[in-house]
């Protein structure tokens, strides 16, 4: 024991030192400093594809950069934000056990507004001359991204169906119309999961055409502004899955139900997230995708650094790896990943613009022109609001 | 075991009263505690806790007595007593999730009735598991707790003459069940209460299983408690620590109420005994107590069959029986994850389990030699983390760990893990223990051993087997840890547990599969080890071998 001691009281004074602010416009410095470094990176766990991913990344980072990557699997993105939370509340201000967040939306804005976040950093990162810097970039939910947080990956909402059952509801009220026809055969994940919230939203802007929902939320008569979404929400309910007495956890616990035969439609994040389970044998080959008229929301995923992070550098490392093309490429990778590439195709050399255009996007992926129109998300405040509001609506009989 | 756990609920009481000095909240105020109770959930929630916990316990507990009351002492009973071991080590989570998969209207029950019996090409829309009363929960932890409760009665009927007293009681005509209830049942009683207050509190705050098996809306008030410590809004942190009390307090309602039942009981059941009825027409319940003994053993082995099954699963849509191939492509692709929660879930409980062996022989050694047997006190003292529920302490020792800087990595989870792991070995332990002929000692000591040659050469070797199986059980305790594994570790520590109910709420019944029959073969080989060893390093000794 007194050994174990005197090699902790020797470890002390090595983790106080360096604890000086990184300048991520010296990238030279950041990658010597980030050399050996640990990042803890939470994300959330729950998809099998997407922690295959982040492994993928973590050998990269080790072989260019020396950098060693620990996924933390989380079952819910507040899980990181709290344990930031709790350890500024006890002092703990120089090696958080988080050093990196998956993170977008309320999550970012409530870290943002808290001070919780290390930068900017963001747009000085060598790799984000490559991005297309579009408003889903430089806005996260109506929340100013001010280079806090790093992109990675675009998402757009569509629904799944299973062609062998279903034919594509139309727009959202033909979905309605859907689901009172086919009862049971319709669900969405149990706010607060995300894309359950997403779906919440969706539906939002689809009964709602309010500028109301571009700004903070307290700024609008809420009840007035959302009635049109409950009455679709209680016209949808008793149609639902397990006539909405349960839900399923998260998006991916869908392709099991997909897979079942329990459901028939659902909705899912991302356009080639169905192509990437049926080639993962997580969903059978007749699921499609559609996106109902009148267009859907998309948004996109950050990476952002608690400013307690004990390996700063080393996040920052790995939020540029995240946006090499070789790591977007392999992202968008259909029976990878799937996700929306952040960069700009003019941007890329030759070779990798082709390579890009060469990815087959899997039978189930509508093509940007099939996609149509993205829809901004409302203010992040929206997003909470809602939720709660949907809890005490249906999240408790 | 009384400073973490008064620790853990004091760190629970200042939050409640409104005080959280650091995240801006000065106490005392009853605001947490209004905001709970405007909780829409607050009365299901409540309700929830109080009857999975009872009826679980009720109903593990009718059908251990009626088992043993059955058929103690018979081959069936042989039979039970060999696949105890195996089915007391199967995690919680690991349980749960392989009922999920046999029960759910799209599980293989259903898959194997379907299309032929049931006509069903599709699932019926049938809320299970989940459903809002909580019995696929309950199920669920009658599955595992009758292996525990059984394994507590056969330790008890050890130390009450039940043979003498069974025999003399069949002798004057009573039948085996009635004679059981009314002489050796009340003796059995006395010695399990704890273990029967243990199941009541664990089976009421459970986390893991509630989630796997619970309604969602609302979830248990213990979901619900884990939600709110993690909810970014660190005012709902108040809320979380006010409904861990009130969660103590359930359960402390629940206990007095069990007391309360008992006493009930007794009176009625003084009458009953000495009212001379031979009970004869309660032995045809022997084969319900069979049959449910079984039924809820094949709960949970088929659900482990099921997972295995899944997790070497090609396609597999409903309502096939079977995978249409199989496939080693899940255990490959989770081989590195695997490995590293592997790694973390051996370390953890490799050395949780040392100390709480190191710990449990030195007491009992102590004891052996002051000629002081522990206790009543100490025994509620080592029974106290047991039944205080775990949601209602852990998030204010998080907290406090927090403080001292010492809020992560392995070593603070190993110490949470010991808490647990302890009392377990000592239980399993003490009765083995003090059964050892002390003159063996005399005899050593006679022959010029001192007190610690005589531990070392002849106490320790010959209780070699028993010492491995209490580590055996405490390993199985530690692998199966859920709350203080997150809650503790700060999410750097992932074990095959947290692993398995992190990617249960993915729904990839294939990874699930991996990671869930992974951790039940974590929790099992201890146990096959402690059954193979002795053999091994005592094969030319062959009186060590029972």
């Amino acid at each position: 024991m007194r050994l174990l001691l005197a090699a902790l009281a020797s470890l002390a004074p090595g983790l106080a030192s360096g604890q000086t602010a990184p300048d991520p416009s010296d990238w030279d410095s950041v990658l010597a400093a980030a050399e050996g470094q640990t990042v803890y990176w939470h994300a959330w766990g729950g998809s099998t594809q997407t922690n295959d991913f982040i492994a993928w990344l973590g050998e990269q980072a080790a072989e260019r950069h020396g950098v060693t990557l620990e996924h933390v699997k989380l079952t819910d993105t507040a899980d990181a934000v709290t344990r930031v939370l709790s350890e500024r509340e006890a002092g703990q201000t120089d090696d958080s056990a988080v050093d990196m967040i998956w993170i977008n939306g309320a999550n970012f804005a409530a870290m943002k507004d808290a001070d919780l976040l290390f930068g900017p950093f963001a747009t000085q990162l060598p790799n984000y001359d490559l991005v297309a810097e579009d408003e889903a970039i430089t806005t996260d939910f109506g929340t100013p991204v001010d280079g806090m947080e790093s992109p990675w990956a675009k998402a757009q909402f569509v629904f799944m169906y299973d062609s062998a059952d279903a034919e594509p509801p139309a727009d959202m009220d033909g979905l309605l119309d859907w689901a009172a026809a086919n009862p049971g055969r319709f669900t969405y994940p149990q706010p607060p999961d995300f894309l359950g919230v997403t779906f919440l939203k969706q539906v939002l802007v689809s009964q709602v055409d309010s500028d109301a929902l571009q700004s903070p939320v307290d700024q609008a008569d809420f009840d007035a502004v959302t009635a049109p979404l409950w009455d679709y929400l209680d016209a949808l309910q008793p149609n639902l899955w397990r006539g909405g007495d349960a839900y399923p956890t998260s998006g991916p616990a869908q392709f099991q139900l997909l897979t079942d035969e329990e459901i028939d439609i659902a909705p899912s994040l991302s356009p080639s997230e169905a192509s990437a389970a049926i080639a993962n044998f997580q969903l059978p080959d007749t699921i499609r995708t559609f996106v109902p008229e009148g267009g859907t929301i998309g948004n996109a995923s950050f990476v952002a650094i608690p400013f307690n992070s004990g390996a700063k550098e080393g996040a920052m490392v790995v939020a540029n790896l995240l946006l090499s093309p070789e790591a977007q490429l392999r992202a968008q990778t259909p029976d990878i990943l799937g996700y929306g590439t952040v960069l700009d195709m003019a941007a890329l050399s030759p070779e990798m613009r082709q390579a890009f255009a060469d990815l087959d996007l899997g039978i189930a992926t509508l093509s940007p022109a099939e996609l149509g129109t993205v829809l901004p998300e409302p203010h992040s405040s929206w997003s909470t609001a809602i939720q709660d509001a949907w809890i005490d609506r249906y999240g408790v009989n | 075991m009384l400073g973490p756990v008064a620790a853990g609920l004091w760190g629970a009481l200042l939050p409640a009263m409104g005080h959280l000095p650091a995240a801006g909240f000065i106490g005392p105020s009853l605001e947490a505690w209004s905001a709970l109770g405007a909780w829409p959930g607050l009365g299901d929630s409540i309700r929830l806790s109080l009857v999975t916990g009872l009826l679980a316990t009720l109903i593990s507990l009718a059908i251990v007595t009626l088992i043993v009351a059955g058929w103690w002492g018979t081959r069936p009973f042989n039979w039970i007593e060999r696949a105890l071991s195996p089915l007391l080590s199967v995690p919680h989570a690991a349980a749960a999730l392989g009922l999920a998969f046999l029960i759910a209207p799209s599980g293989w029950l259903a898959r194997l009735a379907s299309p032929g019996i049931t006509g069903w090409d599709r699932p019926p829309d049938w809320l299970i598991p989940g459903d809002p009363w909580g019995l696929s929960l309950t199920a669920g932890l009658v599955a595992k707790e009758v292996p525990f409760l059984l394994l507590m009665t056969l330790a008890a009927l050890g130390q009450v003459r039940a043979r003498a007293m069974l025999t003399s009681a069949q002798a004057m005509g009573y039948g085996r069940i009635a004679g059981w209830l009314k002489v050796v049942f009340p003796a059995v009683y006395a010695q399990i209460r704890l273990p029967v207050f243990v199941v009541l509190a664990y089976s009421m705050s459970v986390v893991d299983m509630a989630l796997i098996l619970g309604p969602s809306t609302p979830a248990t008030l213990s979901v619900q408690i884990v939600r709110w410590m993690s909810d970014p809004d660190l005012s709902m942190r108040l809320v979380a620590s006010a409904a861990a009390l009130l969660q103590l307090a359930l359960v402390l309602v629940a206990l007095a109420a069990w007391r309360g039942g008992e006493i009930a009981l007794l009176r009625w059941g003084i009458a009953w005994a000495t009212g001379g009825g031979r009970g004869a027409m309660l032995d045809p319940l022997r084969p319900l107590g069979l049959g449910l003994g079984a039924l809820s053993a094949l709960a949970v082995l088929g659900g482990i069959a099921a997972m295995a099954l899944w997790s070497v699963a090609a396609g597999w849509r409903f309502p096939d029986a079977l995978p249409e191939a199989l496939t080693a492509r899940s255990w490959m692709r989770h081989a590195d994850g695997l490995g590293a929660a592997v790694g973390d879930t051996a370390l953890v409980a490799l050395v949780a389990v040392a100390l709480a062996v190191a710990l449990t022989v030195g007491c009992l050694e102590a004891e052996f030699r002051r000629g002081r047997p522990i206790g009543r006190a100490g025994i509620w003292l080592l029974y106290l983390p047991l039944i205080v529920p775990q949601t209602a302490f852990l998030p204010g020792l998080q907290t406090l760990l927090l403080r001292l800087g010492a809020d992560r990595g392995a070593l603070p989870v190993i110490a949470a893990h010991l808490v647990f792991v302890l009392p377990y070995v000592f239980l399993s332990l003490g009765d083995p223990w003090r059964a050892w002929d002390t003159r063996q000692a005399t005899v050593g000591a006679a022959l010029g051993a001192s007190p610690g040659r005589v531990f070392l050469r002849v106490r320790l070797p010959m209780l070699l087997r028993p010492i491995l199986v209490a580590a055996a059980v405490g390993a199985a305790v530690s692998v199966g840890q859920y709350l203080p594994t997150l809650l503790i570790g700060g999410g750097r520590v992932a074990t095959l547990t947290t692993e398995a109910v992190a990617l249960a709420s993915g729904g990839d019944r294939r990874a699930i599969g991996v990671f869930a029959l992974a951790q039940t073969g974590a929790a099992l080989l201890p146990f096959a080890l402690a059954t193979l060893l002795p053999l091994v390093l005592w094969r030319n000794r062959r009186g060590l071998h029972g």
